[in-house]
């Protein structure tokens, strides 16, 4: 039998790509109406239930914990995770985080884990490999560089024994096998693996589950250190692009082969 | 006059059209310094007095190929503090980004990524939301970390070339202790087309070509284009994942995108819409893709990708 592992997975509320989604106001934050579990973070939470798992699950005392920062809505991401098979959520949340960059965001969720860590140590923590909204992927790094853990990004492929982990990064021109000592922080694509929804039994489960409210005096940061002032980049404008409309267009009478060919030609693209 | 750091990774013996862009960028924007990680060979130094740079900087120790980002991070940094960088550029690579996202903090310094252009006083210019909104954004810190998309600046050697000099950057003791390290490195095959985010025509082919991306490729080379693809082609197995455009895959924004067989979900869109012109060919009239094409063919790709290949032979003869 393995040692039991104690997971943090970085689970983000974003708001659904699915519609328009806008920027508003003086920091330019997105609305965060019709928000959603991001979709990227539904791999990390996969990868982690499945290393929970292979050592027993919950019974055999193995801790997959949803941590989200975001405001009162954000909620609603942890008890999705919970209802997939997280063991508990805790919800990071206060009115100074608003606004926060990747620099202002990994600040708080090292203080989280680290408060969570005084608990039980964490093992691992496994994001996301990018933000649906923010797109930055700096968020991962900055954590593992604060926190002073070893970093494995985009992984393709995880496995845990004895305390090491061992990844597999695809890259255009090569692929690489890394290997990191726990505790780590890891992200991981969407190759990893292929995301369970959540069924009866979970949600039905997930009603027990215990989902703990963190305030930054809680974590022990100080509101100056996030949101707009603990920022270290700011939006000074935005602009909507124009959407695309659409052109010319032709149903295949036999020749749109050539047509095409005639409207790369107008173009000079050919 | 602001100093600029360039990082370049492993150039080889020739540096990378991103790397020139870079270099330019960075003149525009002050005195530029290159933290070199890897051989400097004749070339890329001559390369480097051609395109202005006063000093070139190279670590301490050799072996931060052997790890995942940290200890480059930690060069970097050390790098930009010797030379008393303001900015630091570096590509726009997944590894860019993450090194530059370290540094960012060793540097208490704002980091935006993917950046199009840098005004003069340091602002920069970047599109979020999937290309939704184009913004400008600034680094409230005394330094500030870009990284830039490739195909965004011209490159342009400097007016007078400079002789620069070589100094060496000690790596911080200890910064490979917390470090994932790489133990086996296998190198894939180039294809012999464009490279896809540089491509300045991209043919790309999704769940339509039912296995078969040759209308797609034949096309592709008829054009001199990359080859690009959907994620449910790559998830099938038909094409290389390096071959995926949208969301999780590349981004791309050539001159030209002819979409094949492809719906126009919104996470392949993500990867596309900045392309100047949209072709798409696909059967069914109330694909979302028509949406954005600039020209659509509502049929086979089967019929209409081979006779436009054909066509496009018999016109360049
Ligand atoms: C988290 C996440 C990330 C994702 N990231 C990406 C991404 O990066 N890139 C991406 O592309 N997708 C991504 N997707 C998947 C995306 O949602 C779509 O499922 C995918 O793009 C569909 O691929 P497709 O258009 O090839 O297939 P389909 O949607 O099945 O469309 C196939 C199209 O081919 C047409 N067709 C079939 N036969 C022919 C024929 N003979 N001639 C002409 N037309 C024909 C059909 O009419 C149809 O429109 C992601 C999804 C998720 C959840
Ligand atoms: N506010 C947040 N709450 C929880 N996790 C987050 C938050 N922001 C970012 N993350 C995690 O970091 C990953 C990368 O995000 P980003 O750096 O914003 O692209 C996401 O996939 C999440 O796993």
């Amino acid at each position: 039998m393995e040692d039991t592992l104690n997971i943090v997975v970085l689970v983000k509320h974003v708001p659904d790509a699915q519609f328009d989604r806008h920027l508003n106001g003086e920091g330019y934050t997105t609305d965060r109406d019709e928000s959603i579990l991001s979709e990227l973070d539904e791999y990390a939470l996969e990868a982690a239930l499945q290393l929970a798992e292979a050592r027993g699950g919950a019974k055999a005392g193995n801790q997959v914990i949803a941590l989200s920062m975001g405001p009162s809505g954000a909620v609603n991401a942890i008890k999705k995770a919970l209802q997939i098979g997280a063991t508990e959520g805790v919800h990071l949340t206060d009115d100074a985080l608003a606004g926060s960059d990747a620099a202002a965001t990994s600040l708080a969720l090292a203080a989280a884990i680290r408060h969570l860590g005084s608990d039980a140590p964490v093992d691992l923590v496994i994001t996301g490999m990018a933000s649906t909204d923010g797109e930055t992927s700096l968020v991962p790094a900055q954590l593992a560089e604060r926190l002073g853990l070893p970093q494995v990004t985009f992984a393709s492929s995880l496995q845990v024994e004895g305390g090491l982990l061992t990844a597999r990064r695809d890259a255009d021109l090569s692929s690489e096998t890394v290997e990191a000592p726990l505790p780590a922080v890891v992200s991981v694509t969407d190759q990893i693996n292929e995301p369970r929804y959540p069924n009866f039994k979970g949600i039905i489960a997930a009603k027990r589950k215990s989902i703990t409210t963190l305030s930054l005096a809680d974590i022990g940061v100080q509101p100056a250190q996030v949101g707009f002032p603990g920022s270290w980049t700011s939006i000074l404008a935005a602009e909507e692009r124009p959407p695309r409309t659409a052109g010319t267009i032709i149903t295949d009478e036999g020749d749109a082969g050539i047509k095409l060919v005639d409207f790369l030609a107008a173009q000079k693209l050919l | 006059m602001a100093k600029v750091l360039v990082f370049i990774d492993n150039p080889g013996d020739a540096l990378k059209k991103s790397s020139l862009e870079l270099l330019t960028l960075g003149r525009s924007l002050g005195e530029t310094a290159v933290a070199l990680n890897g051989k400097l060979h004749d070339d890329v130094a001559a390369a480097f007095a051609e395109y202005g740079v006063g000093t070139v900087l190279l670590p301490s120790a050799e072996d931060l190929d052997d790890f995942l980002v940290a200890p480059k991070a930690a060069y970097v940094a050390a790098a930009a503090e010797q030379v008393g960088a303001g900015i630091l550029l570096l590509d726009n690579s997944p590894e860019g980004k993450e090194i530059a996202a370290r540094v960012g903090i060793r540097l208490s310094a704002g980091v935006i990524t993917d950046v199009v252009a840098v005004d003069a006083d340091g602002t920069a210019h970047k599109s979020v939301l999937a290309g939704s909104y184009n913004t400008s954004c600034k680094a409230t810190t005394p330094v500030s970390v870009l990284t830039l998309k490739a195909n965004n600046v011209t490159p342009e050697p400097a007016a007078a070339p400079t002789s620069p000099e070589t100094v060496t950057v000690e790596v911080p003791a200890g910064s490979t202790v917390a470090a994932a390290r790489i133990t086996a490195r296998e190198q894939k095959v180039a294809s012999g087309r464009p490279d896809l985010t540089d491509a300045r025509i991209v043919v790309a082919g999704g769940r339509g070509l039912d296995g078969d991306f040759t209308p797609v490729e034949e096309l592709a080379d008829a054009l001199g284009a990359a080859v690009g693809a959907s994620r449910a082609a790559t998830d099938a197995g038909w094409i290389s994942h390096d071959a995926q455009v949208g969301q999780t895959g590349k981004t791309v924004s050539p001159q030209l995108y002819i979409s094949a067989g492809i719906s126009g979900a919104i996470q392949q869109k993500a990867g596309m819409q900045t392309a100047k012109v949209i072709v798409a060919v696909n059967k069914d009239a109330e694909s979302p893709v028509f949406e954005i094409a600039d020209f659509g063919i509502v049929g086979d790709l089967f019929d209409v990708l081979p006779q436009a290949t054909a066509e496009i032979k018999k016109r360049k003869g």
